[in-house]
């Protein structure tokens, strides 16, 4: 079956996001396709490569960038949402006249069209939030 | 259209449930709604619980330093977005009516662009049986 | 066409639930997550309104978030089925759509 996933919570605040990287873990562990992770409103905050939680806690950004590494799973910032929150990649830093860009290896940012997509494309969409 | 498989039409839901400017979500549900507009899917709009708020005709934002995004709502007949869905109960158990919240139409270009009523009111039961006929919900 | 609800908040806390129960369809399941899970415990002032949906929708329990904090899974409501995550993603298969109560 084919997985759309979206995250409209960041890292920490809620569960949301661990309950999201849980459940994509356990759908692709079971054979299953997670072809998207689409991340919204404060969700954004997943994608930052400057989290740095205490060396006992799970790191959930790097969690998310390995399941893009190892599985090929496609994570998807939401732009506006993104940029509102101060989450940038080099490229949008660059247009947007910032010095530094804070996006993790194996997120990239796109339009909210990607979302729309994942909810055609997808067998099911399923949704984690607060 | 910038939908590659556009043979696919889905029944898209957005379910609202949260009052405007606590929160972002109203704001950035409405943004995919517009968004998704382009994808000619077969969407439609539930405003129940708190959600009802999001709709009320005189909203003043100037005071919280917030952009009053109400007006946006109005355009949705524009995009070809006509199915909004309103619990009646939750008006209801609010003290709210039809009254307090903004008038929503489209022009029907099957009968001559005649300006026709998006809002549908609906009771519980009614809502239930639209909820369980889509294909994709999304929540904020 | 059968939907799986999920609900993630304490009933204690927000309505996510009360309106998941008045708006689901007969025959759909719900599924208990997050601090969800609270509605899922016997002996609360919700556990009566629990066992009067199950009359007509199924409802299952996400496992880990009951250990997580602290809830035995012997004292779920009757009926309630626990799962864990793999469960998580068979009740989406089994179901035709998904909806998140938020």
């Amino acid at each position: 079956m084919k997985y759309g996933i979206l995250v409209n919570e960041g890292p920490y605040t809620h569960q949301a996001s661990d309950s999201a990287y849980k459940f994509t873990k356990a759908a692709i562990d079971k054979g299953h396709e997670v072809f998207r992770v689409f991340f919204y409103h404060d969700g954004v905050n997943n994608g930052t490569s400057l989290a740095v939680p205490p060396q006992d806690d799970r790191h959930i950004p790097d969690q998310w960038s390995a399941l893009a590494k190892d599985h090929g799973v496609d994570l998807v910032l939401c732009v506006a949402a993104a940029q509102r929150r101060g989450i940038l990649d080099e490229d949008e830093a660059k247009r947007n006249g910032k010095t530094s860009h804070n996006v993790i290896e194996g997120f990239r940012i796109s339009g909210l069209g990607q979302l729309i997509e994942a909810g055609i494309q997808a067998d099911r969409l399923v949704v984690f939030g607060d | 259209m910038d939908n590659d498989d556009d043979q696919v039409v889905k029944k898209f839901m957005y379910m609202n449930r949260k009052a405007p400017y606590g929160t972002i979500y109203a704001l950035e549900s409405l943004e995919v709604v517009l968004i998704a507009a382009a994808f000619d899917q077969d969407v439609s709009l539930v405003f129940a619980d708190d959600g009802v708020y999001q709709l009320t005709n005189s909203q003043s934002t100037d005071d919280i330093g917030m952009k009053n995004f109400s007006p946006t709502y109005s355009a949705l007949g524009d995009y070809d977005i006509k199915k909004i869905y309103i619990e009646k109960e939750s008006l209801d158990e609010r003290g709210l009516t039809l009254e307090d919240l903004q008038a929503l139409t489209y022009e029907d270009e099957d009968d001559d662009w005649a300006e026709k009523d998006s809002i549908h009111l609906v009771s519980r039961e009614e809502l239930a049986e639209v909820i369980d006929q889509q294909d994709v919900v999304f929540s904020f | 066409m059968s939907m799986l609800h999920t609900v993630n908040k304490s009933p204690f806390e927000r309505n996510a639930l009360e309106s998941c129960i008045r708006l689901a369809k007969a025959g759909s399941s719900v599924l208990l997550m997050e601090d969800g899970v609270i509605a899922a415990m016997q002996g609360t002032k919700y556990s009566q309104s629990m066992a009067e949906a199950m009359a007509n929708i199924s409802f299952y329990v996400l496992g880990p978030d009951l250990k997580a904090r602290g809830l035995s899974e012997g004292n779920v409501v009757e009926g309630v089925k626990v799962v864990d995550y793999n469960g998580f993603v068979d009740l989406t298969v089994a179901h035709d759509s998904v909806q998140s109560w938020l």
